[in-house]
């Protein structure tokens, strides 16, 4: 009685929820989204042939047992018969799925060996995943020498529902990866810390960055646009904010794009031996380190009780700058903290002196430059 | 199977002094094979409880984007100690109950073979579950890395880590008797005449589970002794920057990891292929192929691990192996979903809870078989690896597949433990619920993963809202139809109609056949002769 009451209800529910989901909808958000390289498309095709197969052998399947399942009942004075063998059909049954992987297996090596085909590319870029933003260096081809930082640039306040959510809400970066149309470009992967992964969808890439290896990936984007990934394997606690952002241009637009990254580069940024003064320095480091460093310490310096440890008043934050500096740049094994070799000289003075005076840190100490620069060699 | 000329019952008289002692002593130092199976149902079932109020946190969390509830570090730890507790505290632990429960009666044993160290095996639970649950309460909290706790992301976590690690090696030694147990147990107790191709296939799939569990739990239980090491006494087993291999763990782990799967979904196939039978009133189909498919099961599942890492980067020829070894394990599944189908053509069917499980079983099992497939093509596992999809997988694997046969085996068996019959209406709102609840939460999430929708994450796209409120509201729903089981057992357990000994009108293994209802404290004293 209720049981048949019930279930009679939660499957109209069903029946009515699942069409007006769909149509409410765009479709793009139901399967991959539409891809835009050679092997994307292939593995967008070979997901959907796999899976009509799968829907065509489950309907057969399940439509036998359902009609078993309506007919073959005791209620409907129907009598069991007795096999319960039969060595051909067990043969049967076995040789045809052979044969059904076969045909699936057979393009898919096809695609796996052109995936990973990493040879002779127009340019070579490394990305290096740092807890937790990428890091991208141009090794080869047109724009070789340009290297930048890409963070997710969404504000704090969108996640903290202070703010209304943006339309690209934590897919958005401060610097995108820019690639030029219809070239190969290869991406050699690798971590600053832990495990991440490289993955742009429409791009037909996933890669781990393997601390301590160098893995490799290739994509040619056949159309311009902006197409965004995200990182693919856990890497603590704001895995979820690591956004990658590729953008597409055009051949000439790529050259000028290029052309500006070097005369921006060419500009001699801030003179490593000028002696700066604190109020300088600490506005240049609390800048630096609410990209860098707050994620963990938390922008009051109070750090997370038991994971991450605070800076206000901490041992390091107001002992002898030596320490405080050497624990900034390289890190220390076995925990949470990462090396920040990365940074410039005058980001990890500037932060270093912030640190060092900010909150309840008072130690009046001031870092310059040249200190960094000279604590490197 | 069998028939018997001295049903236990009329023997009883003799052996009433043997009756176990009153109180909490009873529990702590039982050596009988039902209490001991009691106590892993009871014991599973709380963690199945404490499992879900994490998933169910983390659903909440997800009902929005944005950060709502939990932090994102809490949301890891959640997340990981969901996998873990459900993985090594529900799922596992209710199989080995469900073995000691029935192993020794459908195979005509007093009890299993090493009773004491029986004892020993469910009473190291308890304090592995104390270790990882109280791990939310040291500095740092629990381990954050990920069910899988891979380095270098667990070196870096606090101490929880370390609690996590001597919890699985305590639940990898309980695994380990319980397997010498069962192995034990059914090579040599079998009544006379239980020849291994007469035997149940429950006991056939606990059989080839147990050799399972052998071989891996010590793999699992060297590569979180070397990450402890790595940890604590500066070893760089895992460490690149002192010639060690982050990607060495994944190999290992996932070493473990791929029979650990087939070690939750075996002895639910061989609940299933005991239940299917009884309701069609018909011999199950193909009884020998049934042994031979999951045996092949079994042995393909050492060699398709790294099918869980093609994005680490590996030669062609490993991503080839891999794929192919992968897909040739659907060949044995296919195998078994066709002999039950072929179980029930023109069988006399009835359909109660048992049944019900089971043909839910079957369906939805075989939807997480294919989207296994899919995910074993390589250039779609690129696509798909560690997104939704992976996640709506297993669970369409471990919930409705290991889950399901494991409530479609209580309902069986419930009436031949209590002596009473359970509320069948009760128990079919049980199965329709959980039905489906179970595929608003999941079947979404499908459409998730393929989107892009990557899976550890406290906060997501836009894009990616809709779906996540309908799979948190499926989730609630699900979460809260298991009370009804819960009410359904204790009301089962407190009275109801008498079951009858046979209880089921198809049932044809030695506890329906040879025992009566409820079956006595201990049963086949005198082994029963099985023809």
């Amino acid at each position: 009685m209720g049981s048949k009451v019930t279930a009679i209800l939660v499957w109209v529910s069903t029946l009515i929820l699942y069409p007006s989901m769909a149509a409410a909808e765009k479709l793009s958000v139901i399967n991959l989204p539409a891809p835009k390289t050679q092997i994307a498309t292939e593995m967008y095709d070979l997901h959907m042939y796999v899976m009509y197969i799968s829907v065509v052998i489950f309907i057969g399947v399940f439509g036998t047992m359902l009609y078993s399942v309506i007919v073959h009942r005791k209620s409907k004075g129907f009598k069991a018969a007795n096999f319960h063998h039969s060595t051909t059909v067990e043969i049967i049954w076995t040789a045809i799925p052979f044969f059904i992987l076969i045909a699936m297996a057979y393009p898919a090596t096809q695609t796996i060996v052109d995936m990973k085909d990493t040879s002779t590319p127009d340019i070579t870029i490394k990305a290096t995943g740092y807890q937790w933003m990428w890091g991208y260096d141009y090794l080869q081809g047109e724009g070789e020498g340009i290297n930048f930082l890409s963070k997710m640039s969404t504000p704090r306040e969108q996640i903290r529902n202070e703010a209304t959510k943006g339309e690209n809400y934590i897919m958005e970066v401060d610097n995108n990866v820019v690639v030029p149309v219809g070239k190969k470009v290869r991406v050699l992967l690798t971590s600053n810390d832990v495990i991440h992964a490289w993955s742009v969808q429409q791009l037909g890439v996933k890669q781990d960055a393997i601390p301590g290896f160098i893995r490799d990936a290739w994509f040619k984007a056949e159309k311009p646009g902006i197409y965004r990934g995200v990182c693919s394997e856990l890497c603590g606690k704001e895995h979820a904010f690591m956004p990658i952002v590729v953008e597409v241009l055009a051949q000439e637009e790529y050259s000028k794009w290029v052309a500006g990254q070097k005369q921006e580069s060419a500009e001699p940024v801030v003179d490593v031996n000028k002696e700066f003064t604190m109020d300088e320095l600490k506005a240049t480091g609390e800048k630096v380190y609410a990209g860098n460093c707050a994620a963990c310490h938390q922008a009051n310096g109070k750090g997370i009780s038991g994971t991450f440890p605070g800076l206000d008043g901490s041992k390091i934050a107001v002992g002898p700058k030596v320490g405080h500096i050497k624990m900034v740049l390289n890190g220390k094994a076995g925990s949470a903290m990462a090396a920040f070799k990365h940074l410039s000289d005058v980001d990890i003075a500037a932060v270093v002196t912030y640190e060092r005076n900010a909150w309840g840190n008072t130690t009046g100490d001031l870092v310059q430059p040249s200190e960094i620069k000279a604590f490197r060699n | 199977m069998a028939a018997v000329h001295h049903p236990d019952n009329e023997l009883g008289h003799e052996h009433e002094h043997h009756g176990p002692p009153a109180g909490i002593m009873r529990w702590l130092t039982t050596t009988n094979h039902k209490d001991i199976g009691t106590l892993y149902l009871w014991f599973s079932f709380a963690m199945f409880l404490t499992g879900g109020v994490m998933a169910l946190t983390i659903r909440s969390e997800l009902f929005q984007p944005g950060l709502q509830i939990v932090e994102p570090e809490f949301f890891n730890q959640l997340t990981t100690l969901h996998g873990l507790v459900m993985v090594f505290g529900a799922i596992m632990p209710a199989f080995v109950g469900f073995a000691n429960w029935q192993i020794p009666m459908m195979i005509g044993a007093p009890d299993m073979a090493f009773a004491r160290m029986n004892n020993w095996s469910f009473w190291l639970l308890p304090p592995a579950a104390l270790l990882l649950i109280s791990s939310f309460f040291v500095p740092g909290g629990a381990a954050a890395g990920g069910w899988t706790l891979y380095p270098p992301l667990s070196i870096q976590m606090g101490m929880g880590m370390d609690m996590t690690i001597f919890a699985i090696h305590i639940l990898g030694a309980s695994s380990i008797m319980g397997s010498i147990n069962i192995v034990t147990t059914i090579l040599n107790m079998r009544a006379p005449g239980m020849t291994m191709m007469k035997m149940p296939l429950f006991v056939w799939t606990w059989l080839i589970t147990a050799y399972l569990l052998l071989a891996v739990m010590p793999v699992l239980a060297g590569a979180v002794t070397m990450l402890l090491t790595d940890r604590q006494f500066g070893t760089n087993f895992f460490n690149a920057a002192g010639g060690g291999d982050p990607v060495m763990f994944q190999h290992i782990f996932w070493f473990f990891g791929h029979p650990e799967v087939y070690i939750m979904i075996l002895p639910a196939f061989g609940i299933v292929s005991q239940i299917i039978p009884t309701f069609a009133r018909k011999k199950l189909f193909g009884y020998s192929s049934m042994v031979y498919a999951t045996s092949s099961i079994a042995i393909l599942s050492f060699v398709v691990w790294a099918h869980h890492m093609f994005t680490v980067g590996m030669p062609v020829t490993a991503q080839l192996f891999f794929m192919y070894a992968t897909m040739l394990i659907a060949i044995p599944t296919g195998v078994k979903v066709f002999n039950w189908t072929a179980t029930m053509w023109r069988g006399s069917m009835t359909f109660e809870a048992p049944m019900l499980f089971s043909i839910g079983f079957i369906f939805l099992f075989t939807i997480g078989g294919f989207s296994g497939i899919v995910l074993a093509i390589v250039p779609v596992d690129i696509q798909l690896q560690e997104t939704y999809y992976v996640i709506a997988h297993f669970h369409y694997v471990l919930v409705s597949g290991s889950l399901f046969g494991l409530f479609a085996g209580t309902y069986y068996w419930l009436p031949k433990w209590t002596g009473n019959m359970y509320d069948e209406g009760l128990a079919k709102t049980h199965f329709w619920c959980s039905m489906i609840f179970f595929n608003i939460t999941f079947f979404v999430q499908h459409f998730l993963g393929l989107a892009g929708m990557p899976r550890r994450v406290p906060d997501y796209a836009l894009q990616f809202a809709d779906f996540n409120m309908i799979s948190s509201i499926g989730a609630f729903g699900f979460g809260f139809s298991q009370l009804i089981f819960l009410y359904c057992i204790i009301k089962c357990i407190r009275g109801g109609q008498k079951a009858t000994d046979e209880v089921w009108e198809g049932a044809d293994t030695l506890e329906f056949t040879d025992l009566p209802s409820p079956a006595p404290y201990h049963s086949f004293e005198t082994p029963p002769k099985v023809k």
